[in-house]
């Protein structure tokens, strides 16, 4: 009985030292100055700006990154192909990979002067680096692993008698995929889809080195929070990291809400 | 013939799982492949279905050849050991699956699966999921499934397998009464020889990817092709030279013609049968099968001497 208590004592001081604490202080310092000063701090045009921005990322990033995970989920799982493994490993890549690291690996590749296959871009009049297609492309890349990790393993579980059953009543590939395969791992794509959504929304270091930062322009939310703390603006910078985490709260939050009990089945 | 299977062979890398293997399925038949475990029954069964492709050889599904279709295009029912229930969908769904899939009007496909719930005698559980069904439940429904679309043939791979011994032989005796009533031709997958014998009217005795004989049930238990499908089937002794079935075996008390001494060794009573261990003079242990009547007139006890030889009866006889 007392090793329990102390199990359950253990964890939940550990998450608020690391978790709790920190965030109830950024509501509170956020609010400091009275509702009025956080509000008018949100809703600036560069604020909104950065908002709409991050928000651009993540309705790009999570669509492609979910299509992309559950077809890559049943590469790894459900074909026998060499280079399975590499493509297995190369998934958790940017789990490993530092984020500022990708940021400027895309400054190689798409850098207007320097880039690979920057400077031909640049004649086509595409401009990756310092704009908005660099930024998705760095969004993508860094919350690429969660629907492929959070699917694997369902599909493992589920097995294939399922989708052969499915054939034998006259089921073609796309059929049985559709109303088989998705239907079965579809707890698993939701919770990749809040993982990713949440990782999109909070990404900061590879957006940082491709943006350039450019305030209306290629600010994103979390880029609005480091510019108003450099400029000793603390209400705008805690304001806004309390909109950040209340996107990623009602994220968490429509997951369970869309979750019904029949998940337990 | 609604199922000709042609010379076919399969290999999983080193392993031979089938070995020239030919069978054929009689239209309206109730066939059951039987053998033990990793003999190729199964890997057969999948190649029927087009769920595995055979490395050579032909299948030919009502005459027609099959072997490079894809299973969709096949129209086989296939019942699987482990139900592969669709577990998102309710019991009618589960049942209507490939009559939906196949675009038919929605009155169509309620009529029909209201027809075939009956027929598995699950009424009533149409809105049910396959969670809250028991094993035998959800076997009867995926049953319903593979019917509801008239396949040309249905096949079972171990379809009792999972479920314990009383549900077993209910089903059994079921699909027995079943197939009489929908005529459709199935074959099975068991490695349960009673299974095999009790349902069957063709058995296919397959081991080690190979078919050892393929026959009636009386075929197989009295004139068996050979030592393997003797044992396999039935309870195997050997009198001298030769292999015999135990309750062929006559004991006297008194010397006969042919019969050889023995000793009583061991008498044991399993209800209405006796088993007699007997030790010749001049072979190994000899175990013969008795009525309890029979046994008491005998009066045997451990330690006596009687004379046993092959009974006049006696069928099934190989040399050893």
């Amino acid at each position: 009985m007392r090793s329990r208590l102390a199990l359950r004592f253990a964890a939940l001081g550990y998450l608020a030292l690391l978790l709790g604490i920190p965030v109830v202080l950024v509501f509170l310092n956020a609010f400091d100055d009275g509702i009025g000063a956080a509000w008018e701090a949100v809703t600036t045009p560069e604020a909104q700006h950065a908002f709409y921005l991050t928000l651009v990322m993540v309705a790009v990033a999570v669509p492609l990154n979910t299509i992309f995970g559950v077809l890559c989920a049943l590469a790894i799982v459900r074909q026998r192909f060499r280079g399975r493994a590499l493509l297995n490993a190369m998934v958790d890549l940017p789990f490993a990979v530092s984020p500022v690291v990708l940021g400027l690996a895309l400054l190689l590749v798409y850098g207007r002067r320097d880039g690979w296959v920057g400077e031909w871009l640049a004649e086509q009049g595409i401009q990756v680096i310092f704009s908005t297609p660099g930024m998705i492309l760095a969004t993508m890349f860094v919350s690429l692993p969660f629907v492929v990790r959070e699917v694997v393993p369902v599909l493992r579980e589920i097995g294939t008698e399922q989708e052969q059953a499915a054939s034998t009543l006259g089921a073609n590939g796309l059929q049985t995929f559709f109303r088989v395969t998705l239907p079965a791992i579809r707890w698993g794509v939701a919770y990749g889809v809040v993982l990713t959504t949440a990782r999109a929304l909070g990404e900061f270091g590879a957006v940082s080195v491709v943006s350039g930062k450019i305030s209306g322009q290629t600010q994103t939310a979390t880029l609005f929070v480091e510019e108003r703390f450099q400029r000793f603006d603390l209400t705008g910078a805690y304001a806004a990291a309390v909109v950040l985490a209340l996107l990623a709260f009602a994220t968490l939050l429509a997951m369970n809400v869309i979750k019904p009990k029949e998940a337990s089945r | 013939m609604s199922i000709v299977v042609e010379s076919v062979s399969k290999r999983f890398g080193d392993f031979a799982a089938l070995n020239d293997v030919s069978i054929e399925v009689a239209d309206g038949s109730l066939t059951a492949l039987l053998g033990p475990s990793g003999g190729g029954k199964s890997t057969l069964l999948r190649v029927i279905a087009g769920l595995e492709q055979p490395d050579q050889g032909r299948v030919l599904i009502s005459g027609e050849d099959a072997t490079s279709k894809p299973p969709q295009r096949r129209n086989v029912g296939f019942v699987f050991q482990h139900y592969a229930a669709f577990k998102h969908m309710t019991v009618a769904k589960n049942v209507a699956f490939g009559l939906t899939i196949r675009k038919r009007p929605k009155e169509e496909i309620d009529a029909r699966v209201d027809e075939l719930l009956k027929l598995v005698h699950l009424d009533g559980f149409a809105n049910r999921y396959p969670s809250q069904l028991s094993g035998g439940q959800r076997q009867r429904m995926a049953l319903a499934r593979a019917l509801a679309v008239e396949p040309r043939v249905l096949l079972l791979d171990e379809p009792f397998g999972a479920l314990d011994a009383t549900v077993r032989k209910e089903l059994r005796a079921w699909l027995r009464r079943l197939h009489d009533e929908v005529h459709v031709t199935t074959l099975f997958v068991t490695h349960d020889r009673d299974e095999a014998m009790e349902l069957a009217n063709h058995v296919v005795v397959l081991a080690d990817g190979r078919v050892e004989q393929a026959g009636s049930p009386d075929d197989l238990y009295d004139r068996p092709a050979n030592e393997f499908v003797m044992k396999f089937i039935g309870e195997v002794t050997q009198l001298g030279d030769r292999l015999v079935r135990p309750h062929d075996l006559q004991i006297l008390r008194e010397p006969g013609e042919g019969a050889t001494e023995a000793l009583v060794e061991r008498v044991l009573r399993l209800g209405f049968e006796v088993r007699v261990e007997l030790v010749p003079a001049d072979s190994d242990r000899v175990s013969a099968q008795l009525s309890a009547a029979e046994a008491e007139q005998l009066e045997l006890e451990p330690g006596q001497i009687v004379y046993v030889r092959l009974g006049a009866a006696g069928r099934a006889e190989l040399p050893a």
